[in-house]
Protein backbone atom coordinates (compact mmCIF):
# COMPACT_ATOMS: atom_id res chain seq x y z
CA UNK A 1 0.00 0.00 0.00
CA UNK A 2 2.71 2.41 0.97
CA UNK A 3 4.52 1.45 -2.17
CA UNK A 4 1.66 2.32 -4.50
CA UNK A 5 1.43 5.72 -2.92
CA UNK A 6 5.11 6.26 -3.38
CA UNK A 7 4.61 5.52 -7.02
CA UNK A 8 1.71 7.93 -6.83
CA UNK A 9 3.68 10.69 -5.17
CA UNK A 10 7.09 10.14 -6.67
CA UNK A 11 5.96 9.00 -10.09
CA UNK A 12 3.52 11.83 -10.63
CA UNK A 13 6.06 14.40 -9.55
CA UNK A 14 8.66 13.04 -11.93
CA UNK A 15 6.04 12.98 -14.67
CA UNK A 16 5.23 16.63 -14.06
CA UNK A 17 8.88 17.55 -14.21
CA UNK A 18 9.16 15.67 -17.50
CA UNK A 19 6.12 17.37 -19.00
CA UNK A 20 7.42 20.77 -17.91
CA UNK A 21 10.48 20.19 -20.10
CA UNK A 22 8.45 19.37 -23.19
CA UNK A 23 6.40 21.33 -25.69
CA UNK A 24 3.08 19.72 -24.74
CA UNK A 25 -0.15 21.61 -25.19
CA UNK A 26 -3.42 19.67 -24.95
CA UNK A 27 -1.77 16.28 -24.90
CA UNK A 28 1.52 15.33 -23.34
CA UNK A 29 4.42 15.12 -25.73
CA UNK A 30 7.75 13.70 -24.86
CA UNK A 31 10.11 15.83 -26.82
CA UNK A 32 12.66 17.90 -25.01
CA UNK A 33 12.78 21.66 -25.17
CA UNK A 34 14.93 22.36 -22.15
CA UNK A 35 13.85 25.18 -19.92
CA UNK A 36 11.87 26.96 -22.62
CA UNK A 37 8.58 26.57 -20.76
CA UNK A 38 10.07 28.15 -17.67
CA UNK A 39 11.29 31.08 -19.73
CA UNK A 40 7.86 31.54 -21.21
CA UNK A 41 6.35 31.22 -17.77
CA UNK A 42 8.42 34.05 -16.41
CA UNK A 43 7.61 36.19 -19.43
CA UNK A 44 3.94 35.72 -18.67
CA UNK A 45 2.44 38.81 -17.05
CA UNK A 46 -0.32 36.84 -15.44
CA UNK A 47 2.08 34.40 -13.83
CA UNK A 48 4.22 37.23 -12.47
CA UNK A 49 1.11 38.91 -11.15
CA UNK A 50 0.02 35.73 -9.45
CA UNK A 51 3.45 35.21 -7.90
CA UNK A 52 3.41 38.75 -6.60
CA UNK A 53 -0.05 38.20 -5.15
CA UNK A 54 1.10 35.00 -3.53
CA UNK A 55 4.02 36.82 -1.93
CA UNK A 56 1.82 39.61 -0.59
CA UNK A 57 -0.83 37.18 0.55
CA UNK A 58 1.71 34.82 2.08
CA UNK A 59 3.59 37.42 4.09
CA UNK A 60 0.48 39.20 5.36
CA UNK A 61 -1.46 36.03 6.06
CA UNK A 62 1.38 34.36 7.92
CA UNK A 63 2.14 37.47 9.96
CA UNK A 64 -1.46 38.25 10.83
CA UNK A 65 -2.35 34.66 11.58
CA UNK A 66 0.65 34.11 13.83
CA UNK A 67 0.30 37.40 15.70
CA UNK A 68 -3.47 37.20 16.17
CA UNK A 69 -3.34 33.52 16.99
CA UNK A 70 -0.59 34.01 19.54
CA UNK A 71 -2.31 36.99 21.16
CA UNK A 72 -5.57 35.08 21.40
CA UNK A 73 -3.79 32.15 22.99
CA UNK A 74 -1.99 34.40 25.50
CA UNK A 75 -5.16 36.24 26.46
CA UNK A 76 -7.18 33.07 26.75
CA UNK A 77 -4.46 31.66 28.96
CA UNK A 78 -5.10 34.35 31.61
CA UNK A 79 -7.60 32.13 33.39
CA UNK A 80 -10.52 33.96 31.86
CA UNK A 81 -14.11 33.06 32.35
CA UNK A 82 -15.85 31.27 29.53
CA UNK A 83 -12.63 29.93 28.08
CA UNK A 84 -14.42 27.03 26.45
CA UNK A 85 -16.95 29.28 24.74
CA UNK A 86 -14.26 31.65 23.49
CA UNK A 87 -12.15 28.81 22.15
CA UNK A 88 -15.14 27.42 20.35
CA UNK A 89 -15.85 30.82 18.79
CA UNK A 90 -12.29 31.40 17.65
CA UNK A 91 -11.89 27.99 16.09
CA UNK A 92 -15.24 27.38 14.42
CA UNK A 93 -14.31 29.10 11.14
CA UNK A 94 -11.60 26.51 10.73
CA UNK A 95 -14.29 23.85 10.44
CA UNK A 96 -15.76 25.72 7.49
CA UNK A 97 -14.57 25.19 3.96
CA UNK A 98 -12.56 27.79 2.09
CA UNK A 99 -15.39 27.94 -0.41
CA UNK A 100 -17.92 28.90 2.25
CA UNK A 101 -15.42 31.33 3.77
CA UNK A 102 -14.89 33.01 0.43
CA UNK A 103 -18.60 33.29 -0.25
CA UNK A 104 -19.42 34.81 3.14
CA UNK A 105 -16.73 37.43 2.83
CA UNK A 106 -17.70 38.15 -0.72
CA UNK A 107 -21.13 39.06 0.62
CA UNK A 108 -19.79 41.02 3.58
CA UNK A 109 -17.39 43.06 1.50
CA UNK A 110 -19.72 43.67 -1.40
CA UNK A 111 -19.77 47.49 -1.56
CA UNK A 112 -23.42 47.76 -2.55
CA UNK A 113 -24.91 45.59 0.13
CA UNK A 114 -22.21 44.68 2.61
CA UNK A 115 -20.34 46.46 5.36
CA UNK A 116 -19.76 49.65 3.39
CA UNK A 117 -23.47 50.12 2.79
CA UNK A 118 -24.34 49.24 6.39
CA UNK A 119 -21.93 51.80 7.81
CA UNK A 120 -23.18 54.45 5.38
CA UNK A 121 -26.73 53.82 6.48
CA UNK A 122 -25.97 54.61 10.10
CA UNK A 123 -24.76 58.05 9.05
CA UNK A 124 -21.24 57.88 7.67
CA UNK A 125 -22.18 58.65 4.08
CA UNK A 126 -18.59 58.96 2.93
CA UNK A 127 -17.44 55.67 4.40
CA UNK A 128 -15.63 53.62 1.80
CA UNK A 129 -14.55 50.01 2.03
CA UNK A 130 -14.61 48.67 -1.49
CA UNK A 131 -11.32 46.82 -1.59
CA UNK A 132 -12.87 43.74 -3.11
CA UNK A 133 -13.54 45.58 -6.38
CA UNK A 134 -10.30 47.51 -6.24
CA UNK A 135 -7.56 45.99 -8.38
CA UNK A 136 -4.79 47.14 -6.07
CA UNK A 137 -6.43 46.10 -2.82
CA UNK A 138 -8.41 42.99 -3.61
CA UNK A 139 -5.64 40.70 -2.41
CA UNK A 140 -5.94 42.20 1.08
CA UNK A 141 -9.58 41.15 1.29
CA UNK A 142 -8.51 37.59 0.62
CA UNK A 143 -6.01 37.90 3.44
CA UNK A 144 -8.80 39.06 5.78
CA UNK A 145 -10.99 36.09 4.89
CA UNK A 146 -8.16 33.59 5.20
CA UNK A 147 -7.04 34.99 8.55
CA UNK A 148 -10.61 34.76 9.80
CA UNK A 149 -10.61 31.12 8.81
CA UNK A 150 -7.15 30.16 10.04
CA UNK A 151 -6.30 32.26 13.11
CA UNK A 152 -8.24 29.91 15.39
CA UNK A 153 -6.01 27.05 14.38
CA UNK A 154 -2.92 29.00 15.40
CA UNK A 155 -4.66 29.89 18.65
CA UNK A 156 -5.39 26.24 19.42
CA UNK A 157 -1.85 25.06 18.72
CA UNK A 158 -0.22 27.99 20.52
CA UNK A 159 -2.46 27.48 23.52
CA UNK A 160 -1.37 23.86 23.71
CA UNK A 161 2.23 25.11 23.57
CA UNK A 162 1.65 27.68 26.32
CA UNK A 163 0.05 25.09 28.54
CA UNK A 164 3.11 22.91 28.10
CA UNK A 165 5.38 25.51 29.65
CA UNK A 166 6.55 24.86 33.17
CA UNK A 167 4.83 26.90 35.87
CA UNK A 168 8.15 27.31 37.64
CA UNK A 169 9.27 29.71 34.96
CA UNK A 170 6.40 32.00 35.82
CA UNK A 171 7.18 31.75 39.49
CA UNK A 172 10.84 32.52 38.90
CA UNK A 173 9.99 35.49 36.70
CA UNK A 174 7.63 36.83 39.32
CA UNK A 175 10.26 36.57 42.00
CA UNK A 176 12.66 38.50 39.79
CA UNK A 177 10.01 41.09 39.10
CA UNK A 178 10.07 40.75 35.35
CA UNK A 179 6.99 42.26 33.71
CA UNK A 180 4.79 39.57 32.15
CA UNK A 181 5.01 40.94 28.61
CA UNK A 182 8.79 40.59 28.80
CA UNK A 183 8.48 37.04 30.01
CA UNK A 184 6.27 36.23 27.05
CA UNK A 185 8.55 37.90 24.54
CA UNK A 186 11.96 36.88 25.87
CA UNK A 187 11.34 33.55 27.57
CA UNK A 188 8.08 31.92 26.59
CA UNK A 189 8.18 32.63 22.87
CA UNK A 190 11.71 31.25 22.37
CA UNK A 191 10.73 28.20 24.38
CA UNK A 192 7.83 27.64 22.04
CA UNK A 193 10.16 27.58 19.05
CA UNK A 194 9.12 24.11 17.89
CA UNK A 195 5.41 24.98 18.13
CA UNK A 196 5.94 28.20 16.22
CA UNK A 197 7.93 26.39 13.55
CA UNK A 198 5.26 23.71 13.16
CA UNK A 199 2.49 26.28 12.88
CA UNK A 200 4.53 28.21 10.37
CA UNK A 201 5.12 25.19 8.15
CA UNK A 202 1.48 24.16 8.42
CA UNK A 203 0.30 27.61 7.36
CA UNK A 204 2.97 27.92 4.70
CA UNK A 205 1.98 24.74 2.89
CA UNK A 206 -1.56 26.11 2.98
CA UNK A 207 -0.41 29.41 1.49
CA UNK A 208 1.19 27.79 -1.54
CA UNK A 209 -1.98 25.80 -2.22
CA UNK A 210 -4.34 28.75 -1.86
CA UNK A 211 -7.01 28.29 -4.49
CA UNK A 212 -10.54 27.64 -3.21
CA UNK A 213 -10.91 30.88 -1.33
CA UNK A 214 -9.79 32.96 -4.31
CA UNK A 215 -12.07 31.12 -6.70
CA UNK A 216 -15.10 31.49 -4.49
CA UNK A 217 -14.44 35.02 -3.34
CA UNK A 218 -13.24 36.88 -6.41
CA UNK A 219 -12.68 34.30 -9.16
CA UNK A 220 -9.27 35.86 -9.48
CA UNK A 221 -10.78 39.21 -10.32
CA UNK A 222 -11.36 41.99 -10.86
CA UNK A 223 -9.64 41.04 -14.10
CA UNK A 224 -6.73 38.97 -12.94
CA UNK A 225 -5.92 41.24 -10.00
CA UNK A 226 -6.25 38.53 -7.36
CA UNK A 227 -4.87 35.66 -9.39
CA UNK A 228 -2.70 33.13 -7.54
CA UNK A 229 -0.30 30.51 -8.93
CA UNK A 230 -2.55 27.57 -8.08
CA UNK A 231 -5.35 29.13 -10.08
CA UNK A 232 -3.04 29.99 -12.95
CA UNK A 233 -1.94 26.36 -13.07
CA UNK A 234 -5.49 24.99 -12.96
CA UNK A 235 -6.62 27.37 -15.70
CA UNK A 236 -3.75 26.36 -17.95
CA UNK A 237 -4.27 22.66 -17.26
CA UNK A 238 -7.97 22.54 -17.95
CA UNK A 239 -9.15 25.81 -19.45
CA UNK A 240 -6.33 26.79 -21.78
CA UNK A 241 -4.90 23.36 -22.51
CA UNK A 242 -1.30 24.25 -22.02
CA UNK A 243 -0.12 21.52 -19.72
CA UNK A 244 3.58 22.11 -20.21
CA UNK A 245 3.52 25.65 -18.89
CA UNK A 246 1.14 24.59 -16.10
CA UNK A 247 3.52 21.82 -15.11
CA UNK A 248 6.40 24.26 -15.14
CA UNK A 249 4.38 26.48 -12.81
CA UNK A 250 3.64 23.62 -10.47
CA UNK A 251 7.31 22.68 -10.30
CA UNK A 252 8.13 26.26 -9.38
CA UNK A 253 5.65 25.94 -6.51
CA UNK A 254 7.21 22.66 -5.48
CA UNK A 255 10.66 24.24 -5.41
CA UNK A 256 9.33 27.06 -3.22
CA UNK A 257 7.98 24.55 -0.74
CA UNK A 258 11.17 22.50 -0.77
CA UNK A 259 13.27 25.60 -0.22
CA UNK A 260 11.40 26.23 3.01
CA UNK A 261 10.53 22.78 4.27
CA UNK A 262 13.87 21.05 3.81
CA UNK A 263 15.86 23.39 6.08
CA UNK A 264 13.09 23.01 8.61
CA UNK A 265 13.29 19.23 8.43
CA UNK A 266 17.07 19.24 8.73
CA UNK A 267 17.02 21.47 11.80
CA UNK A 268 14.31 19.32 13.26
CA UNK A 269 16.06 16.02 12.76
CA UNK A 270 19.30 17.49 14.12
CA UNK A 271 17.44 18.65 17.21
CA UNK A 272 15.86 15.23 17.45
CA UNK A 273 19.24 13.52 17.18
CA UNK A 274 20.63 15.75 19.89
CA UNK A 275 17.73 14.83 22.13
CA UNK A 276 18.38 11.15 21.50
CA UNK A 277 22.04 11.52 22.42
CA UNK A 278 21.26 13.16 25.71
CA UNK B 1 0.16 42.83 28.15
CA UNK B 2 0.47 42.20 31.86
CA UNK B 3 -0.23 38.73 32.96
CA UNK B 4 -2.21 39.13 36.12
CA UNK B 5 -3.98 35.84 36.24
CA UNK B 6 -2.07 34.04 38.90
CA UNK B 7 -3.51 31.00 40.50
CA UNK B 8 -6.38 31.83 42.85
CA UNK B 9 -4.60 29.86 45.54
CA UNK B 10 -1.45 31.93 45.06
CA UNK B 11 -3.40 35.15 45.25
CA UNK B 12 -4.87 34.02 48.50
CA UNK B 13 -1.45 33.16 49.81
CA UNK B 14 -0.12 36.60 48.80
CA UNK B 15 -3.02 38.25 50.53
CA UNK B 16 -2.30 36.30 53.67
CA UNK B 17 1.26 37.57 53.80
CA UNK B 18 0.31 41.19 53.19
CA UNK B 19 -0.16 42.96 56.49
CA UNK B 20 -1.21 46.43 55.45
CA UNK B 21 -4.56 46.52 53.67
CA UNK B 22 -3.71 49.42 51.34
CA UNK B 23 -1.24 47.84 48.93
CA UNK B 24 -3.59 44.92 48.75
CA UNK B 25 -6.43 47.06 47.54
CA UNK B 26 -4.20 48.74 45.01
CA UNK B 27 -3.21 45.36 43.69
CA UNK B 28 -6.85 44.41 43.37
CA UNK B 29 -7.61 47.51 41.35
CA UNK B 30 -4.68 46.94 39.05
CA UNK B 31 -5.89 43.45 38.44
CA UNK B 32 -9.25 44.87 37.51
CA UNK B 33 -7.83 47.23 34.90
CA UNK B 34 -5.81 44.45 33.33
CA UNK B 35 -8.79 42.13 33.44
CA UNK B 36 -10.98 44.67 31.66
CA UNK B 37 -8.34 44.98 28.97
CA UNK B 38 -8.13 41.23 28.56
CA UNK B 39 -11.87 40.80 28.29
CA UNK B 40 -12.20 43.77 25.95
CA UNK B 41 -9.69 42.23 23.58
CA UNK B 42 -11.23 38.80 23.74
CA UNK B 43 -14.74 40.10 23.21
CA UNK B 44 -13.65 42.27 20.29
CA UNK B 45 -11.98 39.23 18.74
CA UNK B 46 -15.05 37.10 19.38
CA UNK B 47 -17.18 39.69 17.57
CA UNK B 48 -14.84 39.62 14.58
CA UNK B 49 -15.12 35.85 14.39
CA UNK B 50 -18.86 35.75 14.96
CA UNK B 51 -19.95 38.56 12.63
CA UNK B 52 -19.83 36.54 9.41
CA UNK B 53 -21.88 33.75 10.98
CA UNK B 54 -24.43 36.24 12.28
CA UNK B 55 -24.68 37.96 8.90
CA UNK B 56 -25.08 34.63 7.15
CA UNK B 57 -27.90 33.50 9.39
CA UNK B 58 -29.71 36.83 9.38
CA UNK B 59 -29.42 37.25 5.62
CA UNK B 60 -30.68 33.75 4.97
CA UNK B 61 -33.88 34.52 6.91
CA UNK B 62 -34.72 37.74 5.07
CA UNK B 63 -36.72 38.28 1.92
CA UNK B 64 -34.96 39.80 -1.10
CA UNK B 65 -37.03 43.00 -0.66
CA UNK B 66 -35.64 43.45 2.77
CA UNK B 67 -32.07 42.72 1.62
CA UNK B 68 -32.29 45.35 -1.09
CA UNK B 69 -32.97 47.99 1.54
CA UNK B 70 -29.56 47.29 3.04
CA UNK B 71 -29.20 47.27 6.83
CA UNK B 72 -26.89 44.31 6.80
CA UNK B 73 -26.91 43.89 10.56
CA UNK B 74 -30.65 44.25 11.16
CA UNK B 75 -32.67 41.28 12.23
CA UNK B 76 -35.21 40.18 9.65
CA UNK B 77 -38.53 42.00 9.94
CA UNK B 78 -40.44 39.07 8.60
CA UNK B 79 -38.80 35.77 9.24
CA UNK B 80 -38.93 33.48 6.26
CA UNK B 81 -37.48 30.05 5.77
CA UNK B 82 -38.33 30.16 2.10
CA UNK B 83 -34.65 30.80 1.09
CA UNK B 84 -33.63 27.64 2.92
CA UNK B 85 -36.22 25.59 1.10
CA UNK B 86 -35.18 27.09 -2.23
CA UNK B 87 -31.50 26.49 -1.53
CA UNK B 88 -32.11 22.90 -0.61
CA UNK B 89 -34.43 21.83 -3.41
CA UNK B 90 -34.86 24.50 -6.12
CA UNK B 91 -31.74 26.48 -6.78
CA UNK B 92 -29.91 25.93 -10.08
CA UNK B 93 -26.47 24.34 -9.90
CA UNK B 94 -25.16 24.65 -13.39
CA UNK B 95 -27.10 22.04 -15.35
CA UNK B 96 -30.11 21.14 -13.24
CA UNK B 97 -32.29 23.04 -10.80
CA UNK B 98 -32.85 20.59 -7.97
CA UNK B 99 -31.14 22.62 -5.29
CA UNK B 100 -27.95 21.67 -3.57
CA UNK B 101 -29.43 18.53 -2.07
CA UNK B 102 -27.90 16.52 -4.93
CA UNK B 103 -24.55 17.93 -3.88
CA UNK B 104 -25.28 16.99 -0.31
CA UNK B 105 -25.91 13.37 -1.19
CA UNK B 106 -22.89 13.30 -3.51
CA UNK B 107 -20.75 14.56 -0.69
CA UNK B 108 -22.14 11.89 1.63
CA UNK B 109 -21.36 9.23 -0.97
CA UNK B 110 -17.81 10.55 -1.28
CA UNK B 111 -17.20 11.07 2.42
CA UNK B 112 -18.27 7.65 3.70
CA UNK B 113 -15.73 5.55 1.77
CA UNK B 114 -13.17 8.35 2.06
CA UNK B 115 -13.36 7.97 5.81
CA UNK B 116 -13.38 4.18 6.01
CA UNK B 117 -10.56 3.35 3.58
CA UNK B 118 -7.98 5.94 4.66
CA UNK B 119 -8.48 4.99 8.31
CA UNK B 120 -8.10 1.28 7.60
CA UNK B 121 -5.05 1.82 5.44
CA UNK B 122 -3.59 4.30 7.91
CA UNK B 123 -4.09 1.77 10.72
CA UNK B 124 -2.39 -1.02 8.79
CA UNK B 125 0.50 1.25 7.79
CA UNK B 126 0.91 2.62 11.27
CA UNK B 127 0.79 -0.85 12.76
CA UNK B 128 3.34 -2.23 10.34
CA UNK B 129 5.64 0.75 10.92
CA UNK B 130 5.47 0.56 14.70
CA UNK B 131 5.76 -3.14 15.29
CA UNK B 132 7.28 -4.79 12.24
CA UNK B 133 10.07 -2.32 11.88
CA UNK B 134 12.32 -2.59 8.90
CA UNK B 135 14.78 -0.08 7.54
CA UNK B 136 13.06 0.02 4.18
CA UNK B 137 9.72 0.77 5.77
CA UNK B 138 11.18 3.67 7.72
CA UNK B 139 12.56 5.10 4.52
CA UNK B 140 9.23 4.74 2.80
CA UNK B 141 7.57 6.50 5.68
CA UNK B 142 10.01 9.40 5.53
CA UNK B 143 9.32 9.78 1.83
CA UNK B 144 5.60 9.55 2.39
CA UNK B 145 5.81 12.44 4.84
CA UNK B 146 7.82 14.44 2.34
CA UNK B 147 5.12 13.65 -0.18
CA UNK B 148 2.63 15.41 2.07
CA UNK B 149 4.37 18.68 1.25
CA UNK B 150 4.12 18.36 -2.51
CA UNK B 151 1.59 20.91 -3.76
CA UNK B 152 -1.40 19.08 -5.20
CA UNK B 153 -1.05 20.98 -8.48
CA UNK B 154 2.11 19.05 -9.24
CA UNK B 155 0.25 15.76 -9.07
CA UNK B 156 -3.13 16.63 -10.52
CA UNK B 157 -2.41 16.24 -14.20
CA UNK B 158 -0.49 12.95 -13.97
CA UNK B 159 -3.19 11.61 -11.67
CA UNK B 160 -5.87 12.55 -14.16
CA UNK B 161 -3.98 10.55 -16.77
CA UNK B 162 -3.46 7.57 -14.48
CA UNK B 163 -7.09 7.48 -13.41
CA UNK B 164 -8.24 7.87 -16.99
CA UNK B 165 -6.06 4.92 -17.97
CA UNK B 166 -7.69 2.89 -15.20
CA UNK B 167 -11.09 4.26 -16.38
CA UNK B 168 -11.70 5.67 -12.94
CA UNK B 169 -11.57 9.33 -13.94
CA UNK B 170 -14.78 11.29 -13.32
CA UNK B 171 -16.28 8.62 -11.16
CA UNK B 172 -17.09 8.02 -7.53
CA UNK B 173 -14.36 5.40 -7.04
CA UNK B 174 -11.94 7.79 -8.73
CA UNK B 175 -12.49 10.64 -6.31
CA UNK B 176 -12.32 8.21 -3.39
CA UNK B 177 -8.95 6.92 -4.61
CA UNK B 178 -7.73 10.51 -4.75
CA UNK B 179 -8.80 11.18 -1.19
CA UNK B 180 -7.14 7.95 -0.07
CA UNK B 181 -3.87 9.00 -1.69
CA UNK B 182 -3.83 12.51 -0.33
CA UNK B 183 -4.85 11.54 3.19
CA UNK B 184 -2.39 8.69 3.53
CA UNK B 185 0.58 10.62 5.01
CA UNK B 186 -1.46 12.16 7.81
CA UNK B 187 -3.45 9.01 8.56
CA UNK B 188 -0.33 6.87 8.63
CA UNK B 189 1.40 9.33 10.91
CA UNK B 190 -1.62 9.48 13.19
CA UNK B 191 -1.75 5.72 13.69
CA UNK B 192 1.99 5.25 13.82
CA UNK B 193 2.32 7.74 16.67
CA UNK B 194 -0.60 6.14 18.46
CA UNK B 195 0.77 2.61 18.19
CA UNK B 196 4.24 3.81 19.12
CA UNK B 197 2.80 4.97 22.44
CA UNK B 198 1.50 1.46 23.23
CA UNK B 199 3.81 -0.81 25.24
CA UNK B 200 5.95 -3.04 23.04
CA UNK B 201 5.53 -5.90 25.57
CA UNK B 202 1.93 -6.24 24.50
CA UNK B 203 3.03 -6.99 20.99
CA UNK B 204 5.83 -9.30 22.07
CA UNK B 205 3.47 -11.32 24.24
CA UNK B 206 1.11 -11.73 21.32
CA UNK B 207 4.02 -12.86 19.15
CA UNK B 208 5.04 -15.48 21.69
CA UNK B 209 1.48 -16.72 21.75
CA UNK B 210 1.83 -17.34 18.06
CA UNK B 211 -0.11 -14.43 16.61
CA UNK B 212 0.65 -13.55 13.00
CA UNK B 213 0.72 -10.14 11.32
CA UNK B 214 -3.01 -9.99 10.57
CA UNK B 215 -4.21 -11.82 13.63
CA UNK B 216 -2.44 -9.44 16.03
CA UNK B 217 -3.70 -6.51 14.02
CA UNK B 218 -7.33 -7.59 13.88
CA UNK B 219 -7.73 -9.07 17.33
CA UNK B 220 -5.40 -6.95 19.42
CA UNK B 221 -4.57 -3.63 17.82
CA UNK B 222 -7.78 -2.69 16.06
CA UNK B 223 -9.97 -3.04 19.15
CA UNK B 224 -7.56 -0.80 21.02
CA UNK B 225 -7.61 1.89 18.35
CA UNK B 226 -11.03 3.41 18.95
CA UNK B 227 -9.81 6.80 20.25
CA UNK B 228 -7.43 7.42 17.40
CA UNK B 229 -10.01 6.19 14.92
CA UNK B 230 -12.42 8.83 16.17
CA UNK B 231 -9.75 11.49 15.72
CA UNK B 232 -9.02 10.19 12.22
CA UNK B 233 -12.70 10.10 11.32
CA UNK B 234 -13.19 13.70 12.45
CA UNK B 235 -10.25 14.83 10.34
CA UNK B 236 -11.39 12.93 7.30
CA UNK B 237 -15.05 13.97 7.49
CA UNK B 238 -14.24 17.67 7.76
CA UNK B 239 -11.32 17.50 5.33
CA UNK B 240 -13.10 15.60 2.60
CA UNK B 241 -16.37 17.46 3.04
CA UNK B 242 -14.60 20.79 2.71
CA UNK B 243 -12.49 19.73 -0.24
CA UNK B 244 -13.09 21.70 -3.41
CA UNK B 245 -10.26 21.24 -5.87
CA UNK B 246 -10.24 17.43 -5.97
CA UNK B 247 -14.00 17.23 -6.23
CA UNK B 248 -13.91 19.75 -9.05
CA UNK B 249 -11.30 17.85 -11.05
CA UNK B 250 -11.85 14.19 -10.30
CA UNK B 251 -15.47 13.59 -9.30
CA UNK B 252 -17.09 14.15 -12.65
CA UNK B 253 -20.37 15.95 -13.36
CA UNK B 254 -22.56 13.32 -11.79
CA UNK B 255 -20.76 13.29 -8.46
CA UNK B 256 -19.86 16.92 -7.85
CA UNK B 257 -19.60 17.44 -4.09
CA UNK B 258 -21.55 20.08 -2.25
CA UNK B 259 -18.74 22.64 -2.12
CA UNK B 260 -18.37 22.63 -5.90
CA UNK B 261 -22.10 22.92 -6.43
CA UNK B 262 -22.29 25.71 -3.90
CA UNK B 263 -19.67 27.67 -5.77
CA UNK B 264 -21.51 27.02 -9.03
CA UNK B 265 -24.76 28.25 -7.54
CA UNK B 266 -23.28 31.50 -6.36
CA UNK B 267 -20.65 32.38 -8.89
CA UNK B 268 -22.30 31.36 -12.13
CA UNK B 269 -25.85 32.63 -11.74
CA UNK B 270 -27.07 35.10 -14.26
CA UNK B 271 -29.62 37.74 -13.44
CA UNK B 272 -30.29 38.96 -9.96
CA UNK B 273 -28.35 37.28 -7.22
CA UNK B 274 -30.55 35.84 -4.53
CA UNK B 275 -28.36 36.61 -1.56
CA UNK B 276 -30.72 35.07 0.95
CA UNK B 277 -30.77 31.76 -0.94
CA UNK B 278 -27.00 31.93 -1.38
CA UNK B 279 -26.42 32.39 2.31
CA UNK B 280 -28.81 29.57 3.17
CA UNK B 281 -26.95 27.32 0.74
CA UNK B 282 -23.62 28.33 2.27
CA UNK B 283 -24.84 27.48 5.76
CA UNK B 284 -26.28 24.18 4.56
CA UNK B 285 -22.94 23.27 3.01
CA UNK B 286 -21.07 24.14 6.20
CA UNK B 287 -23.52 22.35 8.45
CA UNK B 288 -21.90 18.93 8.47
CA UNK B 289 -18.36 20.02 9.43
CA UNK B 290 -19.73 22.57 11.89
CA UNK B 291 -21.86 19.90 13.51
CA UNK B 292 -18.85 17.60 13.71
CA UNK B 293 -16.90 20.45 15.26
CA UNK B 294 -19.46 21.40 17.88
CA UNK B 295 -20.22 17.82 18.85
CA UNK B 296 -16.64 16.59 18.95
CA UNK B 297 -15.21 19.54 20.90
CA UNK B 298 -11.79 18.65 22.23
CA UNK B 299 -11.42 15.71 19.85
CA UNK B 300 -11.34 18.14 16.98
CA UNK B 301 -8.42 20.01 18.51
CA UNK B 302 -6.67 16.73 19.18
CA UNK B 303 -6.94 15.91 15.51
CA UNK B 304 -5.45 19.24 14.51
CA UNK B 305 -2.60 18.80 16.98
CA UNK B 306 -1.93 15.27 15.73
CA UNK B 307 -2.02 16.39 12.12
CA UNK B 308 0.26 19.30 12.90
CA UNK B 309 3.05 17.08 14.11
CA UNK B 310 3.79 16.11 10.55
CA UNK B 311 7.08 17.33 9.27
Amino acid sequence: MVLTVLVGYLGTTLWSIRVSLSSSRTFPQYDFVGLQQYERLFDNERWLMSLQNLAVYGVLFLLACMVIGFLLAVFIDQKVRGEGVLRTIFLYPYAMSFVATGLVWQWLLNPESGLQQAVRQVGFAEFAFDWIVDQDRVIYTIVIAAVWQGAGLVMALMLAGLRGIDDDIWKAARVDGIPPWRVYLSIVLPMMGPTVATVFILLFTGVVKVFDVVVSMTQGGPGTASDVPAKFIMDHLFGRANIAIASAGSIVLLLTVIALVVPFMVVRSRAGARRNDA
Amino acid sequence: MPRMGTHPSQQRADAGIAVAPRPMRRRARRIDVARVGIYAFLIAAALFFLTPLYIMVVTSLKSMDEIRQGFLFALPEHFTIEPWRAAWSEVCTGVSCDGIRTGFWNSVMIVVPSVIFPILIGAINGYALSFWRTRAADWLFAMLLLGAFIPAQVMIYPLVKVLAAASLFSSLPGIVVIHVIFSMPVMTLLFRNYYASLPQELFKAARIDGGGFWRIFLQLMLPMSTPIMIVGAIMQVTGVWNDYIFGLVFAGRENLPMTVQLNNVINTTTGERLYNVNMAATILTSLVPLLVYFVSGRWFVRGIAAGAVKG
